[in-house]
């Protein structure tokens, strides 16, 4: 009797907390959002540390910027064997950090923890190959461009796939399940067979066995396959929505946002971009790509 | 024999980064052991306690904790008391706060667990000769339920030890995630390192939990 008391008092304790967390949370998220947007309404000069982020001004003062890279996605963001920090948006952050004459506290992230990084101000500026979409950009804001990404399509060097209307009835393209080469595919061109792997590793046998007549996947992991591997050639080296990868901050970081964009314009005249990408794309994806990926002053051509 | 990339290990100070991110994970899981523990035991016997308001509160407090997973916790202490509070904890007190939280309502229902076994009679004996309930539980009940935990806290605290690499996901460098570091800072010089790297983080690991395991043999033997 009093067992089954417990038990039912218990468990209506549980859920009465559980549905109580949940409103609360939902609640207190709200109450936030709306501090922030009451914060930067009242005062024009506002604090950005009551904002959940520092200002241009603070982060100065301060003397480090604290800078979110990938810590292992070669050759973009990656720790070098001393144990440095390296790549192609390293030697971007490495110039931010130079031209506001602060020190940079490199803070390795995940992809799935980019977005929360920034909301809860932890870092000051994602530079971890974050490629713009129309979901993100309502939760973060993206300064200018720096890099393109596009799908790319690879296939033998003696038949060379260069549109995909030349792929035939019968002929399959290789792809990777759940990717944006498969999205894209799967929509703008339904007759077109394909054959689907779960893992790069499998696609990549596959296509080696001449299992499919190209492999459609992002334009630079197709690129660095042709260089790395003879006999093959990117016959459609970009293709669909090209899509653009910037930096980002924390939604409302107004003048962070614009000392970026004004730095991302001016580095454009020394052609900052395409020595970053000699300095370190250059091993991976050859001279000939310099000009479809990097974006140079923020203007996509 | 192919190469299974082990080179890539004494590349610069590859090899020295890897035993400090195994530092980083021994740290902070050996802290959230020793919190765990102690608090545990406390945990444990509160929980034996026949009072329903506290009952219930550590039912509620053991049910969150089997039911979240730690990676969520994780981002609920790291990221979520500062969205919600502006707290700034770092990183490694969130790691530890999250460990010991998970780790305090384990082994507190392992203790429980344990006192539970314990026959009546202990208690009633204890009691026939005089002794209160503090001493009862502090020299009859306390070290009998030890001996019986020892076997079920060291796959509790090996779970915790191999668990820290989800600390990867609030930014802490540990051992794992140095390893995938230094595969993928060499995926073009050495494409199969990934293999080498990972044995020597396996053998790493086991490095650490093994003397845990033969200390646990070596008390049981002992207290037995």
């Amino acid at each position: 009797m009093r067992n089954k008391l417990l038990k039912r008092l218990t468990s209506g304790l549980l859920i009465t907390a559980l549905t109580a967390a949940t409103f609360t949370a939902c609640g207190s998220s709200d109450n936030s959002a709306a501090t922030l947007d009451a914060g930067t309404t009242d005062s024009s000069k506002e604090t950005g540390s009551a904002a959940g982020f520092r200002t241009l001004d603070e982060i100065k003062e301060s003397g480090t910027i604290n800078i979110g890279v990938f810590s292992d996605k070669s050759p973009f963001g990656y720790v070098d064997e001393n144990g440095e920090y390296a790549g192609y948006d390293v030697y971007f952050a490495e110039r931010i950090g130079k031209d506001l004459g602060v020190e940079i506290n490199y803070v390795s992230t995940e992809a799935a923890n980019r977005i929360e990084y920034l909301q809860t101000g932890k870092v000051d500026i994602i530079l971890a190959n974050f490629t713009v979409t129309e979901e993100r950009a309502q939760e973060v804001d993206f300064a200018l461009p720096y890099m393109n990404v596009a799908l790319g399509v690879v296939s033998p060097s003696d038949a060379v796939v260069e549109s995909l209307d030349d792929i035939g009835a019968d002929d399959q393209v290789i792809v990777i399940s759940g990717t944006t080469a498969e999205t894209y595919l799967t929509k703008n061109y339904p007759d077109i067979k394909l054959q689907k792997y779960d893992a790069y590793a499998e696609a990549k046998t596959a296509f080696e066995n001449g299992n499919g007549v190209a492999w459609a996947n992002d334009n630079t992991e197709v690129i660095a396959f042709s260089i790395e591997n003879e006999g093959y050639t990117v016959g459609i080296p970009s293709l669909g929505d090209n899509d653009t990868i910037a930096p980002a901050v924390t939604k409302g970081n107004e003048t962070l946002l614009t000392w970026l964009n004004d730095e991302i314009t001016s580095l454009g005249d020394e052609q900052f971009f395409h020595a970053d990408y000699e300095a370190t794309l250059l091993d991976t994806y050859g001279a000939d790509y310099e000009d479809t990926l990097v974006v140079e002053g923020g203007k996509v051509q | 024999m192919a190469n299974l990339g082990i080179d890539v290990l004494f590349k610069g100070t590859n090899f020295l980064r890897l035993l400090q991110g195994l530092w980083v994970s021994v740290e902070i899981s050996l802290v959230s052991v020793a919190i765990s523990i102690i608090l545990g035991l406390l945990v444990g016997v509160l929980m034996t306690l026949n009072k329903l308001w506290l009952k219930a509160i550590l039912k509620i407090y053991l049910e969150i904790v089997r039911i979240m997973p730690q990676m969520v916790l994780l981002f609920i202490v790291y990221f979520g008391t500062t969205r919600v509070f502006g707290w700034d904890i770092t990183a490694e007190a969130a790691a530890i706060f999250v460990f010991s939280f998970w780790g305090v309502a384990e082994m507190g229902d392992l203790v429980r667990g344990s006192i539970k076994s314990i026959p009546k009679i202990q208690f009633e004996s204890a009691y026939a000769l005089g002794m209160d309930k503090k001493q009862t539980y502090f020299y009859i009940i306390l070290p009998q339920t030890i001996r019986r935990l020892i076997p079920l806290s060291i796959n509790l605290i090996t779970r915790m030890i191999k668990t820290t690499s989800l600390v990867m996901m609030i930014g802490i460098v540990e051992v794992l995630k140095v390893a995938q570091q230094i595969i993928e800072a060499n995926r073009k010089a050495s494409p199969n390192a990934a293999f080498g790297v990972f044995a020597v983080v396996f053998l790493l690991y086991f490095i650490v939990c093994w003397p845990i395991s033969r200390l646990a043999v070596y008390l049981e033997k002992r207290w037995a």
